[in-house]
C-alpha cells in the first residue's frame, strides 16, 4: 500500500484546520480532464465534512500529454504568492476547457494580480521547482495517475467519484476519532 | 495472479519487435539497466496511465542508470500508433507472435484474459532480475517500487 512520503507542512496549500480528523492530499494536474472532474467532488466533500476534514493540493503535472500543465500549475504557485491560491485553483477547474495562457491572465485580472508579472514569473520558470517537488514527491509516494488522492497518508486506490469517497473518508475519520 | 520470476533469477533473454521493422534484445543492455514493465494494453483510459507516468519520471529513471521497456501483447503498429499520441520517449515492445511468449517466460502471462500481468523487473547490468513485482491487474503500481529498487543497487564497481 503506498504512502504519502512528504508530510503536510505549512509551504502546502491547505483548507481546513490542523484538528481535523481526516487530511486529503490530492496530486492534481490542471489540465487533466479527469481532475476537473474531481473537483466539485472534492467540493461537496468538503461542505460535507466540514471541520473534520483538511484538504490539500498538490501539483502533479504530466506535461507531455497536458503541455498547458506546467504553465497552469505555476500560475496557481504565483497566485499563491499574492494569497489567491485557491481562487487561481478554482478558477483554472471551473473554465478548463479554456485552458490557455490568455485563461491564465485573465484569472490573474479577475483577482487583482498584474498579469504582466505573471508573465514574466512563466518565462523565468520562477515556480518551476516548486511544482517540479511536488511532482517527484508524489512519484515518491506512488501517485500512478491523477487525481491521485491520499486520505489520511494512504494512497486511495477507488474511484473519485462523491459515495466511493465519502464512504472512505467517514471510515478514517471514525477510525482517527476512536484513537484521539 | 502468476507466480513472476523473483529476484536473483537471470532474465530472461528476448528479440521482439520494437517498431514495425525494427526489433531489440535485451542483451543489447548489458552493462546498463532495465526497467522490464509489462502492462495488459495499450490505450488505458486514465489520466496519467502507467507508461504516461513513467515517460514523465524518465530523466529520474536515466539518472538513475536505468532505461524503461514497455512490454504489453499489442502489436508494433498499435504501439506505434499510441506512444505517438502519448508521446512517449521510450520503446515499447510488441510480445505478439508467439502471442505473450516474453510474458509467460517471465512468470507474467494471464492465460485466460490472453494479456501480460502489471508486473515490474528491474534487471541489472549482468541481465539478473534485482527486484520485481507484481501488481493487481487493474492497480497502476506507480514508479515508487522502482526508484526505490533503483536507489538501493549497488553501484558498478561498488
Amino acid at each position: 500500500m503506498a504512502t504519502l512520503r512528504v508530510p503536510v507542512t505549512s509551504l502546502d496549500h491547505i483548507e481546513g484546520s490542523e484538528d481535523a480528523l481526516v487530511t486529503l492530499v490530492e496530486y492534481g494536474d490542471f489540465q487533466c480532464p479527469h481532475c476537473a472532474a474531481a473537483h466539485p467532488v472534492v467540493k461537496r466533500l468538503q461542505r460535507h465534512f466540514g471541520a473534520k476534514l483538511r484538504f490539500v493540493f498538490r501539483h502533479f503535472p504530466l506535461t507531455e500529454v497536458h503541455p498547458l500543465a506546467a504553465p497552469a500549475a505555476e500560475a496557481a504557485e504565483f497566485a499563491a504568492a499574492h494569497k489567491r491560491f485557491w481562487e487561481m485553483h478554482d478558477g483554472i477547474f471551473d473554465n478548463q476547457d479554456r485552458l490557455g495562457l490568455p485563461l491564465l491572465f485573465t484569472l490573474a485580472g479577475s483577482l487583482a494580480l498584474s498579469a504582466p508579472a505573471l508573465e514574466q514569473a512563466l518565462a523565468k520558470g520562477q515556480y518551476k521547482a516548486k511544482v517540479e517537488q511536488d511532482f517527484m514527491g508524489g512519484v515518491r509516494s506512488g501517485v500512478n495517475g491523477t487525481p491521485g488522492f491520499f486520505i489520511n497518508g494512504r494512497r486511495y486506490d477507488g474511484d473519485y467519484d462523491y459515495a466511493d469517497m465519502e464512504d472512505a473518508i467517514e471510515a478514517t475519520a471514525r477510525n482517527a476519532a476512536t484513537a484521539r | 495472479m502468476a507466480t513472476i520470476l523473483a529476484a536473483g533469477t537471470k532474465a530472461p533473454d528476448f528479440t521482439l519487435p520494437v517498431t514495425p521493422d525494427q526489433t531489440l534484445s535485451l542483451t543489447e543492455f548489458r552493462g546498463r539497466r532495465v526497467v522490464l514493465a509489462f502492462y495488459p494494453a495499450d490505450w488505458s483510459p486514465v489520466c496519467g496511465d502507467q507508461m504516461a507516468l513513467y515517460n514523465q519520471v524518465l530523466p529520474e529513471f536515466r539518472k538513475l542508470g536505468a532505461e524503461p521497456l514497455g512490454i504489453s501483447v499489442d502489436g508494433a503498429w498499435c504501439h506505434r500508433a499510441f506512444a505517438e499520441t502519448r508521446n512517449l520517449h521510450f520503446p515499447l515492445l510488441a510480445d505478439f507472435e508467439p502471442k505473450g511468449a516474453v510474458a509467460k517466460s517471465y512468470g507474467a502471462y494471464r492465460a485466460g484474459d490472453g494479456v501480460a500481468e502489471r508486473a515490474l523487473f528491474v534487471i541489472d547490468e549482468k541481465g539478473v532480475i534485482f527486484w520485481s513485482y507484481c501488481s493487481p491487474i487493474a492497480v497502476n503500481p506507480g514508479a515508487d517500487g522502482i526508484l526505490d529498487a533503483l536507489e538501493r543497487m549497488p553501484t558498478k564497481g561498488g
